[in-house]
């Protein structure tokens, strides 16, 4: 007999007595008030995460300029921004340890835990996420949820090949409790909150 | 049954003030407030100097019993690290407390966890075949595992097929359970834990000591010492930040090198097909998505059967092992990436003989958040590693004997029987009556006579809170048959000795839960 039937003859043969069924999980009021950017705001700064306005038609990336400025290589997965690193050509995961900022989108945030997801589409290479130094995301307000019993019920989990919930940076606490960003991912995670659609003036001309 | 004696006065901010630390490290939030998120202490907490030799675990001889009275002696017997110890796992505990009580609908999501899982488990051939055809039809290889061996071989298979050498991974209990870096050890695989605390238990050839923080019967001197000895770190350089960036900078270029990565996993969902781990580092992600072939070991318990059903779990997770509402990183792994591919590794190893088990059985809700373990003063006390075994603390106490009746059948007695583990367990298992009957059990069997030298040790001392204890077994004939060789023998003692008895609270645990989570529903 293979494992495989093994085990499952196994399981029949000892499956406990008694009624079990499956119970509904109801939907339960949400925990946060009617403005969830203020929601997310408050709930990722929580977290270690930080959440910026965008700045003016001119410059929507205004906020995080400081970070873009000292960055050597930037790898941008969103067509508001062009980076010097195409992601788009990168032939194996690890070759992007030299990124210093990568710039993402969400796919949505929750605003019950300060949360953002993304899909391997919307990295382009999901080692990007982790290997770069400090990551920003932009999100669309229009795309917050408003507790996770919400982001579930999203198609994404049932579609895309990996699917993440970043709630703040890599972190660790592991060394006497002593709380420390970049543990092995990234050292920061910004959150800008741009609308899907809103391209700069020089990328638009691009 | 009451708790009175074991609950430490929940007003009370410090339990020891040997390890209150002088100035603080962690980082801060944009407007300088001290943030305490993943598994970060409330308050900094510091075993100073003067260095005190971390204690070791439990002696393992072969299949003899695990004497944990002896380990737990020598774990008292290092003042610095049983108090540095006791005041971390409160802390967290009481950081789950603050976080359960945030959420009107506490016990209420508690109640459907079990249920899910308790359906799950009794209808679990069909949801694992419903997993199967789903990982199958998203392009992963689905292999079954009967035990612990079998996994093991089945991956070390697969590393060969691909010429694999290296192999990082992510924290798993389940690998630890099938010793699978022996394993490879033996097979010339180089294995690399990328989780901080599991990395610091690697480089000191100790296994972990705690199912969430796998270090945190260490102190950053113990910290410093591991790392200059195998990092080649300033060995007088003790601090956090210092140590934490080291491993850092020397794990990253062996992740980048892997030929392959592995993950464990905390839920599996039957109907998509999906692996989900919960990390605060990152690194269960870069194991997946780094290397150029990625493997996910998954225990068969951890299957539920829908993507809402994480909704559920999810919330409980984190804010029952750590006090923080989600984990840094949920992360859904259901398909290979493109020209890469992805195995699954079904695992029973026990879990399917452990069905059959009347009184025991449903144990196999646990979820692994280690709530019970911060919250038994007889684990805050003695260390994870006193337990000499995969699983320490009270989940281990009714765990461990479903794997070597022999080796752990002194481990039912490692408890004061209070009943806290049960009351924090977020798929309420009800463990400390579980504890117990494994003592019946133990005792019908004729093991207790196999237990020795710890245990006699304790002899013709009391228990510090015999009414606690008598509470708790006021049933069952079998048991009062042998309850006064057990009150006489029973190794508590050992752990009653450093019981910090001004700690006592005013009202019972469950008098004291009453209060708070009525207040909490009015307030909400």
């Amino acid at each position: 007999m293979s494992a495989r039937d093994a085990i499952l003859s196994r399981l029949r043969a000892n499956r406990p007595a008694g009624d079990f069924p499956l119970p509904e999980v109801p939907a339960f009021a949400p925990l946060v008030g009617d403005d969830l950017v203020a929601e997310f705001t408050e709930r990722l700064a929580k977290m270690g995460g930080r959440v910026e306005a965008a700045g003016g038609p001119a410059d929507p990336f205004a906020p995080v300029r400081h970070r873009l400025n000292g960055a050597a290589v930037i790898a941008s997965a969103v067509p508001e921004l062009s980076g010097n690193r195409d992601l788009a050509t990168v032939r194996k995961p690890g070759d992007l340890a030299d990124v210093d900022v990568a710039v993402v989108r969400a796919r949505f945030g929750v605003a019950e835990t300060g949360s953002v997801l993304f899909t391997e589409g919307d990295l382009i290479v999901n080692s990007v996420a982790y290997l770069a130094q400090h990551l920003i995301v932009l999100l669309d307000p229009a795309d917050l949820v408003v507790n996770i019993q919400a982001a579930y019920r999203r198609p994404e989990f049932g579609q895309a090949a990996y699917a993440v919930l970043h709630t703040g940076p890599s972190a660790t606490a592991d060394i006497e409790g002593v709380l420390i960003h970049g543990a092995q991912g990234v050292r920061s995670l910004t959150v800008l909150l741009l609308p899907r659609g809103v391209l700069p003036r020089g990328a638009q001309e691009a | 049954m009451s708790a009175d004696d074991l609950t430490p006065r929940q007003t009370e901010d410090v339990l020891h003030r040997e390890v209150r630390a002088p100035s603080d490290e962690s980082e801060r939030g944009p407007g300088g407030e001290r943030l305490q998120h993943a598994e970060a202490a409330s308050k900094p907490i510091r075993a100073d100097a003067p260095r005190e030799p971390q204690p070791r675990g439990a002696k393992v001889r072969g299949n003899r019993p695990i004497d944990q009275a002896e380990a737990a002696e020598r774990f008292l017997a290092a003042p610095l690290h049983q108090k540095a110890h006791d005041e971390r796992l409160w802390d967290v505990r009481r950081k789950r407390d603050v976080a359960a009580h945030g959420i009107p609908e506490w016990e209420e999501l508690r109640e459907l966890a079990s249920q899910i899982k308790t359906h799950t488990l009794t209808h679990l051939d069909h949801y694992l075949e419903q997993f199967e055809a789903a990982a199958k039809a998203n392009g992963v290889h689905v292999h079954w595992a009967e035990d612990g061996a079998a996994h093991n071989r089945i991956v070390l298979d697969i590393l060969k097929k691909h010429g694999a050498k290296s192999l990082v991974k992510s924290k798993s209990m389940l690998t630890e359970e099938c010793g699978f870096r022996h394993f490879m050890a033996a097979n010339d695989i180089a294995v690399i834990e990328t989780d901080l605390g599991e990395r610091i238990q690697q480089l000191d050839e100790e296994e972990p000591s705690h199912v969430v923080m796998p270090a945190v019967h260490k102190t950053r001197l113990d910290v410093a010492e591991v790392f200059a000895r195998t990092l080649g770190t300033d060995p007088d350089n003790d601090d956090a930040h210092y140590l934490a960036e080291s491993q850092r900078e020397t794990t990253r270029p062996l992740i980048l090198q892997a030929d392959a990565g592995l993950t464990g996993c905390n839920f599996a969902i039957a109907e998509t097909g999906t692996v989900v781990t919960c990390t605060n580092e990152g690194n269960a992600d870069l194991s997946g998505n780094v290397p150029p072939l990625q493997i996910h070991s998954i225990g068969i318990e951890k299957l539920i059967p829908k993507v809402e059903h994480l909704g559920v779990f999810i919330r409980l997770l984190s804010r029952s092992a750590l006090g923080s509402p989600i984990t840094q990183y949920t992360s859904h792994f259901r398909g290979p990436r493109a020209g890469t591919e992805m195995h699954m590794v079904l695992v029973d190893n026990g879990r399917s003989e452990r069905l059959a088990m009347e009184e025991f059985w449903t144990s196999l809700k646990c979820i692994r958040c280690g709530a019970c373990m911060n919250t038994c003063p007889v684990y805050r006390r003695s260390g994870g590693l006193s337990y000499g075994a995969t699983y320490s603390g009270p989940i281990g106490l009714i765990i461990d004997p479903t794997f070597n009746k022999r080796k752990y059948s002194t481990l039912p007695f490692s408890s004061t029987m209070n009943g806290s583990c049960t009351n924090v367990c977020p798929v309420k298992i009800n463990i400390h009556e579980q504890i117990f009957a494994w003592r019946k059990v133990l005792a019908e069997e004729h093991r207790i006579p196999l237990l020795k030298q710890g245990m006699m040790k304790a002899a013709g001392a009391v228990l510090s809170r015999p009414a606690a204890y008598r509470a708790a077994i006021q049933t069952a004939d079998s048991a009062l048959r042998v309850l006064p060789r057990f009150a006489v023998y029973n190794p508590a003692n050992t752990w009653g000795k450093k019981r910090e008895m001004p700690h006592a609270p005013r009202q019972s645990f469950h008098a004291w839960y009453r209060q708070n989570r009525m207040k909490k529903e009015t307030d909400a």
